[in-house]
């Protein structure tokens, strides 16, 4: 009996996100299709997923972050910092993809690093110190840097352009690196205590869970995942730029896509699956507009109420669950 | 455990405690709140490191670092408030901190086998490991937290005031359960304010008071008398204040009132009377408080006050009409944990009449309020959350008082209190009803319901199932409250 149950599929809000996206195509194919373009053409479905794979990675990343009950404001900025990393150390020689893939990960690697400490070891409040620490590099890059630098060999540009059939590989990486998260949320160890952890974290402590350890680790899991984002920007820029970060606002729409896929910004509950939904989502919303030459402020306007709908509707849901449960 | 002390913020609240458990032995542990009955089952349990003393398990000195190093060494512990993650599953839970792997990843199907095993050998087939346990009721919640220490393969289990959230049958289980784990050889630290479960359960009792153990019995040679004077250092010559003589006009009547919750309700709150409801969790007994109190109001019938009809839409309406509420759950909806005990206790008056300017006499007079339910704390700026239970409730009935309200809705108004305090809040009741106040009081707990209510109703399926006199047994209410016949009590 135990073995049928388990197995039941459970509707909740993680794969709300994937019937609003399935709407919004439906929606607007028509549009778009009537406005005499195509949504679902070569050129801008591959555009559409090219978009949906830089941020894609920062909001697996910050999926960890947001189910662990934390978050980080710091992404942004190390995209930017990794970008300038990966591209410089390259300096357009073939040979140094990898020292330079190497350097990302152990600077992105330490960026995470400080952040887990800060919040576990000096018990500051997550907001707080990943806000600090990515200012902190934002005076850094600013101090440094006037525009762009470094350069990236077309060896390595391959990952910002190269696609198989409509689909950039970009967009597999994004896919794999998703895939990967989802088995470490839901089948490690680590994974169902960062959920613990997210949850509540007296409960995690007292039952033997290292929640320190664990906000730590999530929090280099996280830089790292603005690391490989940042090199796959600098692949696709062909070279490394100081405000690619900031001007893509990856902080804060990472976090929405997360919010979209249903994970609950307290911690706790929610998953990748649905944050690679909350980021098709935004991308497709982003494309749709691309055809259809809105303007791009009502274009913003859209977008926030979106988010806002999705986390209205999720916690009316929420609500309606409870009272049932309580009528029980 | 020899010699323990532990001191927080230079306040010493445990000295020079010694205490034993043998396999297979029930161990009972009382005192008020204060007495530091729960610092010395965290210090057992590793969440606190003692500043003096030992611990040895089997013999063995250990040092106890964190949870993890007790679990290790075999203490498990059942805390008062459930450690539980309500969106994940039993077997989730159960093995949280503990998953078993296979190839790296968590071997859930493992889980779920051992997790069935465990929830079986308590007799807890019912419950199943991949459920999700938010979705499960209290007392199933607690199989879990014991399976959970199971689990761990403890030889030492603290249960820390594990019948605080049960209802009376519920409680039947509990025991079935304790006996089954004794039969094991498992040594159970077990920590009550209930006396008669301590007699129930335990061979032997350690009282504790201010930080120290007063003695400890063979229960075999123990009365509860005495127990209670070793608690509080006198004797509580009666439980209970004496009852009303004959109750007032009907202050608050319900006519066919109900919502999605509870059925047509036909009842009546008379001013100078403790009307007390009895009935098992989830029956609609806070339900129908909650109803009266505008936070999830009534949808059909009809509610008068005073004659009038009325039908609060929200708590403040609620107030306004002089209603008061003393919720269950006291640190969530009663309290905000962080602020003054002042602040809490204004928290009403200045909801209702705001201003800016002129507060100062409001402020005075709920200083006398508290001062008036004798709050122990160390002043009136100290943060409620420091409290103990007792303490914590009278600065919620503080706050209600300055209200002046002429109807209280008490929802379980002692769970969790100590019985020094137990009794003066019970006298804080009883003197508002004396004079003119209205007092619907909700207890799980029997020997409460009966000892403070001038008339009982019981509730079922959110339905009243009948109503009792003040003198009724304890039989007669839990025959109603479970549906069983008075010959057969659950």
């Amino acid at each position: 009996m135990t073995t049928l149950t388990a197995r039941r599929p459970r509707i909740d809000s993680t794969n709300g996100v994937w019937l609003a996206l399935g709407m919004t195509l439906i929606i607007g194919g028509i549009l778009v299709a009537t406005d005499g373009g195509s949504l679902f053409g070569q050129n801008s479905t591959v555009s559409l997923l090219q978009r949906a794979a830089g941020l894609g990675i920062v909001a697996v990343g910050q999926t960890f972050a947001i189910l662990a009950g934390s978050l980080d404001l710091s992404v942004a900025y190390v995209i930017s910092l990794t970008s300038l990393i990966a591209a410089e150390t390259m300096a357009g020689s073939d040979g140094r993809v990898l020292p330079a893939i190497l350097a990302v990960v152990a600077v992105s690697g330490a960026i995470g690093l400080v952040n887990g400490l800060l919040i576990t070891k000096l018990r500051i409040n997550a907001f707080i110190a990943t806000l600090g620490v990515g200012l902190l590099i934002k005076g850094y890059l600013e101090q440094g840097y006037a525009g762009p630098a470094g350069s990236v060999p077309v060896s390595f540009q391959h990952l910002g352009y190269d696609r198989v059939g409509p689909v950039p590989v970009a967009f597999l990486l994004f896919i794999g690196v998703a895939a990967v998260a989802w088995v470490v949320i839901n089948r490690s160890r680590f994974g169902h205590h960062l959920i613990a952890t997210g949850g509540d974290l007296d409960v995690a402590r007292l039952s033997g869970v290292r929640t320190d350890w664990v906000l730590i680790r999530t929090h280099v899991i996280c830089s790292l995942c603005a690391g490989i984002a940042g090199l796959y920007l600098a692949s696709r820029l062909g070279a490394g730029a100081p405000r690619v970060g900031a001007e893509g606002g990856y902080d804060l729409e990472s976090i929405a896509a997360v919010v979209l896929g249903g994970t609950v910004l307290a911690g706790g509950k929610g998953g990748v699956a649905g944050t690679v939904g909350g980021v098709l989502l935004l991308a497709v919303i982003d494309g749709i507009f691309n055809q259809l030459a809105v303007d791009p402020f009502f274009k913003q306007v859209v977008r926030g109420v979106v988010i806002v709908a999705a986390v209205a509707i999720y916690a009316m849901r929420l609500r309606r669950k409870v009272v049932r449960k309580a009528a029980a | 455990m020899h010699d323990v002390g532990k001191s927080f913020y230079g306040v010493s609240v445990l000295s020079n405690v010694d205490i034993d458990v043998y396999p297979g032995e029930v161990h009972a542990v009382v005192g008020e709140n204060g007495a530091g009955k729960s610092t010395l089952m965290k210090i057992a349990s590793g969440v606190h490191q003692p500043d003096s003393g030992s611990l040895r398990i089997a013999g063995e000195p250990v040092v106890l670092h964190n949870p993890r190093e007790a679990q290790a060494a075999g203490v498990g512990i059942i805390h008062q408030e459930f450690n539980l993650l309500p969106e994940r599953t039993v077997a989730e839970n159960v093995f949280l901190g503990r998953e078993p792997t296979r190839r790296g990843l968590v071997d859930r199907r493992a889980m779920r086998a051992r997790t069935a095993e465990l929830l079986a050998s308590v007799g807890a087939e019912t419950v199943r490991p991949t459920d999700r346990v938010g979705q499960l009721g209290v007392a199933q919640q607690q199989v879990v937290e014991i399976v959970k220490a199971l689990s761990l393969d403890a030889r030492i289990l603290i249960m820390d005031e594990p019948t605080a959230a049960l209802a009376d049958h519920e409680v039947e289980l509990l025991y079935a359960l304790v006996r089954r784990l004794q039969a094991r050889g498992i040594g159970i630290l077990y920590v009550s304010h209930r006396l008669a479960e301590v007699f129930d359960l335990s061979s032997r009792i350690t009282v504790l008071k201010d930080g120290r153990r007063v003695v400890t019995v063979d229960t075999a040679d123990a009365t509860p008398e005495a127990l209670v004077r070793h608690m509080v250092g006198r004797e509580l010559a009666s439980y209970y204040p004496p009852k009303a003589g004959a109750p007032g006009a009907a202050l608050v009547t319900l006519a066919g009132a109900g919502n999605g919750r509870l059925r047509p309700i036909d009842l009546e709150l008379r001013s100078g009377e403790v009307l007390g409801v009895g009935g098992l969790q989830g029956s609609g007994r806070s339900a129908l408080a909650r109803a009266l109190f505008g936070v999830e109001s009534f949808t059909a019938g009809q509610m008068t006050l005073d004659g009038k009809p009325v039908r609060p839409r929200s708590p403040r309406q609620a107030v306004r009409a002089g209603i008061a509420y003393v919720t269950e759950d006291r640190k969530g909806e009663g309290l905000a944990l962080s602020q003054s005990v002042l602040d809490n206790a204004l928290l009403a008056s200045r909801a209702a009449t705001p201003r800016w300017f002129g507060g100062g006499a409001r402020t005075t007079s709920v200083r006398a309020l508290l001062a008036a339910v004798e709050v122990h704390a160390a002043g009136v700026d100290q943060e409620v959350r420091y409290l103990s239970g007792g303490n914590q409730q009278k600065v919620v009935l503080a706050r209600w008082l300055a209200m002046a309200p002429r109807v209280l809705l008490f929802d379980e108004p002692t769970r969790g209190i100590d019985v020094g305090a137990k009794a003066a809040i019970h006298e804080l009741i009883r003197d508002l009803a004396d004079k003119g106040a209205a007092v619907l009081m909700i207890s799980s707990e029997l020997p409460e319901l009966l000892g403070m209510s001038d008339r009982i109703v019981v509730m079922r399926d959110g339905a009243l199932a009948g109503e009792l006199p003040g003198d009724a047994s304890e039989e007669a209410v839990l025959s109603l409250a479970t549906g069983t016949p008075h010959e057969v009590p659950a």
